[in-house]
């Protein structure tokens, strides 16, 4: 495999973890919990998204769907929640996170939900393109990948920068007091940050059941770890670092695998680059302090 | 005692065990530990092989494996004088899987196949596998875990605990070598869960990477949280009701984990400090009780 071809591939791995991270950095910013509940918002989203895909057979219609399933599902659980824990103490929605998480793959691996078997996710490129270059190739899955995350993070980027909300949220994320004291309605705009966020998350889920053709309760798991490394690496709560980051976690990523893969699994890897890099940087690539 | 209720009373006794010892790190010292079962099979690992495969009695495995989970857990500790708070939470879950992909990809490990034939242990002349006789030593090394935290909890070194789990740079400011207190907590509470992991391996006879992982770091840290985080009686009360329920009862064997996270999201909506936590609506009712009754 040329450089180049390995390069295209990490970037469609980059683009999934951009998806993930992001929101999870969001609710960062602005409530400082670690929302480890966010990797149960993935797997609900895959799920959903493999439903309503085999009971219509339209795959952009299951997309929004399930995002808009997982973005409600984010403010239920903020709602529900964390909601009541923003002056706690920081283990307090810490551990309330983790039982969520738990709580909710294991329901998922139930037989009335998902079972603890693996669902195909036949949806193919949903009839995108190939793209063939001489350097690298990109198959309709790939395409898809890519199209939507651009999309989704321009879309993003939009709000966070042109709306009053996004105004509203970025005052949130420095200091929250300070934005409710000057009249930003907090509880607004942390629930659409929720949202947001949590569809953000649906989405990666449904392109990575798509790619893998294949959605299981505990998909989460492996993602929600390297989505945590991201926003660790990036800085917690510092949106440009947590796609810098992701970038960068899944180009290290393809090569270090491709060279000293046999050592020890991808995985353990990425752990062991993330333990070793907080030793030299502690708040991150883009942290303040 | 059939020999059901009896394996039961070992499980809880072990657990009750890691979850002490994950309160003298979490509970005393502040450092909240998603990697507890990381040592629990550090502990399990280092007995393991040095009976089944270099010949060692039970005893020298058994105090091998508290001394070498005691000296990871002080290398393990490092991070946290680096990382604070999340940063040291999302550590201890990577040192966690990379404990166990060692485990699992090691060859010296025993690899996915894990380690099987661990000797019975054995006390002049006599073995015993299972059995009251492994109760008993189950429950002392259980007990001798209580008789530490108490004895922790009364000395200067406690008190220490008390500072950095409140205020490091306070504790800075009055004297208190907050990094030595750190590794300190880590390599005491790493070290009980080390024997604990050579209880659970004698008993059992085999052990698997897939027994040491992350979900079951969460289920010490619930029963921890459950109980009641920083005292001696809530660690001890949240691992026999976590631990024997899902026994008892069928019902709640299948849905051990829903159980385990909706619990732990009550508790902290409702209860943060745990059912029997300082101020916790139970432990004043039961004080009240006996204040009445003396």
């Amino acid at each position: 495999m040329s450089w180049m071809q390995n390069l295209s591939n990490a970037m469609v791995l980059a683009a999934i973890y951009i998806l993930m991270a992001s929101g999870l950095t969001m609710v960062y910013g602005v409530l400082k919990v670690l929302h480890i509940a966010h990797a149960a918002v993935y797997t609900v989203g895959a799920f959903a998204g493999v439903l309503i895909y085999t009971w219509v057979g339209n795959f952009w219609l299951a997309l929004f769907l399930a995002m808009v399933i997982s973005g409600l599902l984010g403010i239920v659980i903020y709602r529900g929640t964390y909601f009541y824990m923003l002056d706690s103490p920081r283990t307090v929605p810490l551990i309330a996170s983790i039982g969520l998480y738990v709580m909710i793959t294991d329901l998922l691996q139930k037989d009335f939900l998902m079972g603890p078997y693996q669902r195909a996710f036949p949806a193919q490129g949903a009839g995108l393109p190939r793209i063939e270059t001489r350097f690298f190739t990109l198959t309709p899955k790939q395409v898809l990948i890519l199209l939507v995350a651009v999309a989704l993070m321009a879309l993003l980027y939009v709000v966070l920068t042109k709306t009053r909300i996004g105004l509203g949220w970025r005052g949130a994320a420095q200091d929250r007091e300070m934005a409710a004291s000057v009249g930003v309605n907090l509880n607004r705009v942390i629930s659409l940050n929720f949202f947001l966020g949590s569809a953000l998350a649906g989405a990666a889920g449904v392109l990575v059941g798509v790619y893998n053709n294949s959605v299981f309760a505990t998909m989460g798991d492996v993602v929600s770890y390297k989505a945590f490394i991201i926003i660790v690496l990036g800085g917690m709560g510092s949106l440009p670092g947590a796609v810098l980051a992701s970038i960068i976690l899944a180009v290290a990523e393809n090569f270090l695998v491709a060279t000293v893969g046999y050592v020890l699994p991808r995985d353990a890897i990425a752990f062991l680059v993330l333990i070793v890099f907080l030793m030299y940087r502690p708040h991150g690539l883009l942290g303040k302090e | 005692m059939s020999d059901y209720v009896l394996s039961v009373a070992v499980f809880v006794g072990i657990w009750v065990t890691l979850a002490l010892s994950l309160n003298i790190l979490t509970g005393f010292a502040g450092q909240v530990s998603l990697g507890h079962a990381a040592f629990f099979g550090i502990g399990a690992y280092t007995s393991a092989i040095l009976t089944a495969n270099y010949g060692q009695s039970f005893w020298t495995g058994f105090a091998l494996a508290i001394l070498i989970t005691g000296m990871t857990g002080a290398v393990l500790g490092l991070p946290s004088l680096r990382v604070r708070h999340d940063f040291l939470v999302l550590v201890t879950m990577g040192v966690n899987f990379v404990v166990v992909a060692l485990f699992k990809y090691v060859d010296f490990f025993g690899g996915a196949m894990g380690i099987v034939n661990i000797p019975a242990p054995s006390l002049f002349g006599h073995t015993f596998r299972g059995g009251a006789p492994y109760l008993i030593l189950v429950w002392v090394y259980a007990l001798a875990t209580l008789g530490v935290s108490w004895y922790l909890s009364k000395t200067w070194t406690g008190m220490a605990f008390n500072t950095v789990r409140l205020d490091e740079d306070a504790a800075a400011a009055v004297g208190v070598s907050v990094p030595r207190f750190k590794i300190y907590a880590f390599a005491i509470s790493a070290a009980l869960a080390g024997g604990a992991g050579s209880l659970y391996a004698h008993f059992i006879g085999s052990v698997f990477p897939d027994t040491f992982v992350f979900l079951e770091s969460i289920a010490i840290l619930s029963m921890v949280i459950f109980g009641g985080v920083g005292t001696l009686r809530g660690p001890i009360v949240g691992a026999i009701i976590l631990k024997a329920a899902p026994e008892m009862l069928r019902f709640v064997q299948d849905y051990r984990f829903t159980l385990y996270g909706a619990l732990l999201v009550l508790m902290m909506l409702f209860q943060p400090m745990g059912l029997l936590g300082d101020d916790s609506w139970l432990w004043t009712k039961l004080q009240r009780l006996f204040r009445k009754g003396s």
